[in-house]
């Protein structure tokens, strides 16, 4: 095990390597710097004042230039500033990620019970119209684009019936304080997280479904049934838990995902996390922060993606030890 | 036959109503103390100090944290604020300001005339874009107590009594500034100022919390005892929180131009398309003087003749516009030259135009085929360029529509001059020397400058006019040479001048005591207040 996951680390240097050196080339290739930016939003702007701007960011050198600067602070995990912001790209990184884990964790795992629940049920069920209907409903979660939903859902459940809050983190003008903020921020989680989780029960309840059926016509449920089993301890003890082994690996790619599917919803909830971040240092062109980004959710995903891995061959002994 | 029982209904829902309506009326005279507003800005700006992170979101939120020299009323005439007073001398080179006394910045420092004098020469004409030439003929600024300020001009200037408003013209503590890099000092993103709010905190991606000032300098305001600035980046989701009143006020053309008329029949809500007079936005179609096909006027003149202002007024933007008659817009009557040369909607002229400059209609019937740059600030742009299309394909102009990102766009219209013809809008400001002269005078043919002549129009004549502008002082002579400004840009038309647009801000019934006149929104919320939830 310990020369398994060595081996996996070293792999791992080259990946990071190229996805630096990719991250750096492609961000630099958009038209438009932070200055731009700058002077659009003030309507006005003096070549003077446009020097001062690039010199202070340390645009104004050659892109080679540039580039050993960031590979000598990525060398020491230095983020860099975020000159937009005035604040280290790391602080506001850090600043987003428990919103935006908080939102991702709990839609997946209200995904993952529900999700694997219907994908089982629907597998499983005897009465004959429930498989088409889970596969429909699951069909159109994954289709609907999710910006879509997240309206829909605020128009009903703020505007119309005025039960839930539209937007934001917390009800910033009540002031609440212990388990009245922890209420007040659930009150606001339940919009966007069943909007997020509408995708990947979907995911979830399609995966469940193939791969519980796959595992309904094996030998060993078979033996298990002749044995005398109830349908209920074959279902619980044997076929649940091999069908699993497919819904970790999805797990893993999903949580890798992380950032993708809640850039929409955290916008369209105005959810302060890591996704809104990345969306505004695109439109500022604030590229130090967006390269943070970046490389932050890159190395989180070649991370989650190792211990996915590992978990795996946890499960599956043969994995581990295959050469 | 009415009964007995009809009758009392009637009349007691009656009474009723008046009770009511007095009960209406006396809740929007007397001002309630307290309560939190909650307003919208978008997007979330880099700073919060409007004269060092110049964006209209910085605007609005500064405006209440920070008082300047001068506030403006309805008919924009300065009214004292920090200074009480003010006198010009008659050579128009020496301008005195007393100051207000007893003015504390938030932090308990006292506000002196050392804090005006560092603002003026070391932020506002060394960093504010409009200001090193709004300010140009300021060549000094003297203290010669803590309460008076004079400044030494090397010539008369009007301009300056049009930009002395807080936000334009920011008064910052010299004691947090002075000796810092200005635009990286920390008190960008906390600011401490002098007005009404105070700034409590500020959590990025989500928010900006302002209290009330207990010591602000108008005693018995503000009336409000907080205001929350929330950042809500889907249009959509903005509209929703304005209608179920989780959002009180949002400025800035908040939700699309096609979900207003939505808005305007709540009963809950009011659409106010007034208070942008001075800002006084306005939208054009710049003509790349140095391409070829634009070299006769007569082809500039056809396009302009190609277009509708009038449909682009009420189809595109759904009449929160108008057309313009020229590059100053016609509600600043100070300034506007009424009879202005007109070019109205006539496509047969505009073709008889082409064929006279010999852009003829080739075999496949097309006369030219040009770019056209779409301006990126938001749909309603995206329609008016495929309006632009449309109404320029029939006259045999075939026209690829160019769309950017707002980085990319500033870049090709204003560094790289990469486009045939561009649309955008741009503020004509109350004094058409901050906003308007910039898009003609051939000086501000400046690379990489925002907002700066596009066009690369260059006339001797025209320099000649906007030259004279600067200089001179008597209010008739210079409104002469203004309108001798908008004739000669309405008869070369090196862009063509389209539209006056309305902005427009949403906000609950509940909320009253907004500053009246052309500033509106960005003056300060020290007068607002909220009525109760119940009386709405």
């Amino acid at each position: 095990m310990p020369g398994y996951l060595f081996k996996r680390l070293l792999q791992m240097v080259p990946v990071a390597l190229v996805i630096i050196v990719m991250n750096f080339f492609l961000l630099k290739m958009a038209p438009g710097d932070m200055a731009d930016v700058i002077a659009g939003e003030a309507g006005a702007a003096t070549p003077e004042f446009m020097a001062a701007l690039r010199q202070q960011f340390g645009i104004d050198q050659s892109l080679p230039v540039q580039f050993g600067h960031y590979l000598q602070k990525i060398a020491v995990l230095d983020l860099g500033w975020s000159f937009r912001a005035n604040e280290s790209v790391l602080n506001l990184i850090l600043g987003r990620l428990p919103a935006t884990a908080l939102l991702v964790v709990s839609a997946l795992a209200v995904a993952l019970v529900v999700g694997t629940a219907l994908g089982a049920f629907a597998a499983l069920a005897r009465r004959r119209w429930v498989d088409p209907v889970v596969s429909l409903l699951s069909a159109i979660g994954f289709a609907t684009p999710l910006f879509w939903v997240g309206l829909m859902l605020i128009v009903l459940f703020s505007v119309k019936l005025g039960w839930l809050p539209s937007s934001g983190m917390y009800d910033m003008a009540a002031s609440h304080e212990g388990w009245a903020h922890a209420l007040d921020v659930l009150r606001h989680l339940v919009l966007p997280g069943l909007c997020l989780s509408l995708y990947y029960l979907a995911v979830y309840a399609r995966l469940m479904r193939a791969s519980v059926r796959e595992v309904d016509r094996l030998d060993f449920v078979r033996t298990a049934t002749a044995k005398g089993l109830s349908r209920f301890q074959v279902v619980r003890r044997h076929i649940v838990p091999n069908a699993m082994l497919s819904i970790v690996t999805m797990t893993g790619l999903q949580f890798g995902a992380l950032l993708s599917g809640s850039v929409t919803i955290e916008t369209v909830f105005a959810w302060p996390g890591l996704g809104q971040l990345a969306l505004y240092a695109v439109t500022s062109r604030d590229v130090n922060l967006l390269l943070g980004i970046l490389l932050f959710s890159s190395f989180f995903v070649m991370v989650v993606n190792l211990l996915t891995d590992l978990l795996y061959s946890v499960l599956d002994p043969r994995i581990g030890a295959a050469p | 036959m009415t009964s007995r029982r009809q009758f009392l209904e009637v009349t007691g829902a009656g009474i009723g109503a008046t009770l009511l309506s007095m009960a209406g009326w006396a809740a929007e005279t007397t001002p309630v103390q307290g309560g939190t507003l909650v307003a919208n800005v978008l997007p979330e700006p880099a700073g919060l100090v409007a004269g060092i992170n110049i964006s209209q979101p910085a605007v609005v939120i500064s405006a209440s944290i920070f008082d300047g020299l001068v506030r403006y009323d309805k008919d924009f005439k300065p009214q004292p604020q920090l200074a009480e007073s003010w006198t010009e001398s008659k050579d128009g080179k020496t301008v005195t300001f007393r100051l207000r006394r007893g003015v504390k910045w938030h932090d308990g420092q006292p506000f002196t005339s050392a804090d005006v004098q560092y603002s003026l020469l070391e932020v506002v004409k060394k960093i504010h874009p409009r200001g090193s030439s709004t300010f140009g003929k300021v060549v000094a600024v003297d203290t010669p107590d803590d309460y008076t300020v004079v400044l030494r001009l090397d010539g008369p200037s009007v301009v300056i009594w049009a930009a002395l408003f807080g936000t334009e013209t920011q008064i910052v503590p010299k004691h947090l500034y002075a000796g810092t890099n200005v635009m990286a000092n920390p008190w960008n993103a906390k600011p401490v100022g002098t007005g009404a709010f105070v700034f409590k905190e500020w959590v990025r991606g989500s928010h900006v919390i302002l209290e009330r000032n207990p010591n602000y300098w108008d005693a018995g305001k503000p009336h409000l005892d907080k205001i929350v600035f929330k950042f809500i980046p889907d249009a959509g989701a903005r509209a929703a929180a304005l209608e179920n009143g989780e959002l009180h006020y949002a400025v800035t053309n908040p939700v699309p131009e096609s979900d207003v008329d939505r808005l305007r029949k709540n009963p809950q809500l009011v659409v106010d398309t007034k208070g942008w007079e001075a800002p006084a936005p306005m939208f054009f179609v710049d003509f790349n003087m140095e391409r070829p096909q634009f070299k006769d006027v007569r082809v500039r003149r056809a396009f302009a003749h190609a277009l509708d202002r009038k449909a682009l007024a009420d189809n595109i933007w759904y009449g929160l516009a108008t057309p313009a008659q020229g590059p100053v817009p016609s509600y600043q009557k100070q300034f506007f030259k009424p009879g202005l040369p007109q070019y109205e909607y006539d496509p047969a002229r505009a073709e008889k135009l082409l064929d006279e400059a010999g852009v003829k209609r080739g075999a496949d019937g097309v006369r030219l085929r040009i770019n056209h740059l779409v301006s990126p600030y938001g749909p309603v742009y995206q329609r008016a360029g495929e309006y632009f299309r449309q109404q320029l394909g029939k006259v045999g102009v075939e026209i690829t529509l160019v769309n950017y990102d707002l980085p990319t766009w500033i870049r090709k219209m204003y560094t790289d001059y990469d486009f045939d013809t561009a649309a955008g809008w741009y503020s004509a400001y109350p004094d058409p020397q901050i906003g308007v002269e910039r898009r003609y005078w051939s000086k501000n043919i400046r690379k990489g400058s925002v907002s700066s002549n596009a066009c690369r129009y260059a006339s001797p004549e025209m320099d000649r006019i906007i030259e004279a502008i600067h200089d001179e002082v008597n209010p008739a002579k210079r409104k002469a040479l203004i309108g001798d400004m908008q004739t000669l840009a309405q008869v070369d038309v090196p862009s063509i001048n389209l539209l006056e647009l309305n902005f427009y801000a949403v906000y609950s019934k509940r909320l009253q005591g907004l500053r009246e006149g052309p500033l509106r929104f960005y003056s300060t919320l020290a007068d607002a207040w909220l009525t109760p939830a119940n009386a709405a």
